[in-house]
């Protein structure tokens, strides 16, 4: 069985989801489902600790969904490091989705906050799963602090855009000794798919799946997809050519 | 730097001139591009605009669903005052009207937090007039660590205060400042404000900046429709918000898009904004900005709302008093304006639901 193991979880998908944007609570809880997702990031600040009775992590129950907090909507380091101690007394979860974007139009992620907010919250026990620019260099800056995976942007968050990052994701999948998740802008299936024939070893999709006419669906699509693109990538693509590979003019005369 | 050296590069009567004659063409033209500069803006609020409000209605749905999904934040006013030192021609609180004044004590803001918290509300607003020796930082930033325990997010809309004072109430965990202009045109501004410190229109147009430059979470900009004719103000207030996303880019903003409703007091509105002039505005914006959050009162009657979810609307509030204590300490004291929408809170929840969209109460946490 191909899993993907992160810190001590075993995961079985590679398609990873989100909790925001859905029409209702019970639309995301039946289109997680069936995506067969394991791992589900909800925003630390959407949930309503106090209130046991909080409508999002109701509908979160299952066995099979392991919870992922994340601290979207904190500018910096600081403030990271505050809401994921918050989180994992609300959630009882050492594991946090690092995402520093001081930025609310394109919620591009700070580098240099990240990186500061991942050193200390490994040190704190923390895994850390912090959502970066498609930058290879940054990416092993956090290895080197003790992240347990990174997760790159495919284009800018929310944009459905796919896959515009691809020279850079190449490298930091070449390069990385920890997994690769492509974290934002896939917006189709086949983004999802080529992530993974790429070799990222996973992807995390909400907005493709939560805005679509119908989630459901749309969370088998990607489930499919991601499976897909796995297997290709195993079973390895056959090169791609520039042109066509005729004789040899050059050699032919040594008739070999 | 501040906006004013902006804003004093256009002239009110060129711009209004320019939005007249654009003509359909051009705004056909506009709607095919993919990126709507503020120019376009311009044409998109034009009359010449009217025939595609479907179209825009259309893109601005996709696009907000896009960015913010099929949620509506839910937020709720609490009047902490009517004392005012301003006279304000549009308003209840105005210096001269003879009204009872009222400033909530620290038990009274609790009853009204306490019921407020009842009805669901997670995000709040607190307003006051401007009476700066009972109503000043002091109290606000008071009232504010008084109710944090109990609200995720807090806004304030009150009088325009000083870059420190703001870092203050930061601290204290103030999350929002919503501050209009009212009018972008200058003459007009000191005719409906004629005596008060808010008379003074520099210092207000500033404010922004000031809350910028204190490193605030979001800054609520908007004008009053009624005052002036309301193409050109929301042109600049547009303008503003370019202006302000370049400048201060940590920062998030919001649009409201008050328009003048009955009052105590004698000014009718001098410039109409129908409906439809109000769908088109929705969805310029929309169309210029997609991150942009676009909140919407209960001035507006329950049709309005009720379309409104579809159109690129992202906040709404319900059930608000406009009257300090009038949710549970004092209802019947006089209202700053009458709301139009009047529907429950669980009224408006179910109606928003049924339209197929999420209601978020929380979507933050007060530190």
């Amino acid at each position: 069985m191909d899993t993907l193991k992160i810190a001590d979880k075993t995961f079985t998908s590679r398609l990873f989801t989100g909790t925001g944007k859905f029409s209702s609570s019970q639309l995301m809880q039946e289109a997680i489902l069936a995506s067969e997702s394991e791992l589900v990031t909800v925003a630390l600040k959407r949930v309503d600790v106090e209130n046991e009775s909080d409508d999002i992590l109701q509908y979160l129950k299952a066995a099979s969904i392991n919870l992922l907090p994340n601290t979207s909507g904190v500018r910096r380091a600081k403030e990271a490091v505050f809401a994921a101690e918050l989180a994992r007394e609300a959630l009882q979860t050492n594991w946090i989705k690092l995402e520093i974007h001081p930025d609310p139009k394109y919620l591009l992620p700070d580098p240099i906050e990240t990186l500061e907010a991942a050193e200390a919250l490994v040190k704190l026990g923390f895994v850390v799963m912090p959502y970066v620019h498609a930058d290879p260099v940054l990416c092993k800056r956090l290895e080197e602090v003790g992240v347990q995976c990174v997760m790159p942007l495919g284009a800018p968050i929310g944009s459905n855009k796919g896959i515009k990052t691809l020279d850079f994701l190449e490298i930091i999948i070449e390069q990385s000794n920890v997994p690769v998740i492509v974290d934002a802008g896939i917006g189709a299936p086949s983004h999802a798919a080529h992530a993974m024939e790429l070799g990222a070893d996973a992807v995390l999709v909400n907005t493709a799946i939560a805005v679509s006419q119908n989630p459901k669906q749309m969370g088998i699509a990607f489930k499919k997809a991601v499976e897909a693109g796995r297997m290709a990538y195993n079973a390895k693509l056959a090169p791609v050519k520039k042109q066509a590979e005729a004789s040899s003019p050059l050699t032919s005369f040594l008739n070999l | 730097m501040s906006f004013l050296t902006v804003f004093e590069t256009y002239d009110w009567d060129t711009l209004e001139q320019e939005i007249y004659n654009v003509t359909e063409d051009e705004v056909a033209a506009i709607l095919q591009k993919e990126k709507i500069t503020l120019k376009d803006f311009k044409a998109l609020i034009a009359p010449a605009a009217k025939p595609f409000i479907e179209q825009m209605a259309q893109r601005s749905n996709q696009l907000t669903k896009k960015r913010f999904g099929n949620t509506i934040q839910m937020y709720i006013p609490m009047y902490l005052s009517n004392e005012c030192q301003n006279i304000c021609t549009y308003c209840g609180f105005s210096l001269t009207n003879k009204i009872r004044r009222k400033t909530l004590s620290d038990a009274e803001i609790l009853k009204e937090a306490a019921h407020i918290k009842s009805l669901g509300y997670d995000h709040i607003l607190l307003v006051t007039g401007e009476a700066n020796k009972t109503v000043g930082v002091a109290y606000i930033k008071h009232a504010i660590e008084l109710i944090k325990s109990n609200f995720s997010n807090i806004s304030i809309e009150v009088q325009p205060l000083g870059q420190e004072e703001y870092e203050q109430l930061i601290e204290a965990g103030l999350y929002a400042v919503l501050v209009y202009q009212e009018t972008y045109h200058r003459t007009a501004y000191k005719t409906h404000h004629p005596k008060g410190k808010k008379s003074n229109f520099e210092y207000r147009l500033d404010t922004p900046d000031r809350l910028g430059k204190a490193g605030i979470h979001k800054i609520g900009l908007g004008a009053l429709f009624g005052l002036e004719d309301w193409r050109v103000d929301s042109f600049f207030t547009a303008l503003h918000l370019k202006y302000l996303q370049k400048t201060y880019w940590k920062t998030k903003y919001s649009i409201s898009f008050p328009r003048l409703r009955p009052h105590q007091g004698d000014v009718e509105p001098k410039v109409e904004m129908t409906d439809a002039d109000l769908v088109q505005l929705i969805c310029a914006y929309r169309l210029l900005d997609e991150d942009v959050e676009l909140s919407l009162s209960t001035r507006e009657s329950e049709r309005f709302r009720n379309h409104s979810v579809h159109l690129g609307i992202t906040s709404m509030s319900a059930e608000s008093k406009t009257n300090p204590g009038g949710y549970s300490v004092e209802p019947e004291s006089l209202e700053q304006f009458e709301i139009s929408d009047e529907r429950s809170t669980a009224t408006i929840e179910q109606m928003i639901q049924s339209q197929g969209y999420e209601v978020v109460w929380k979507d933050w946490f007060n530190r």
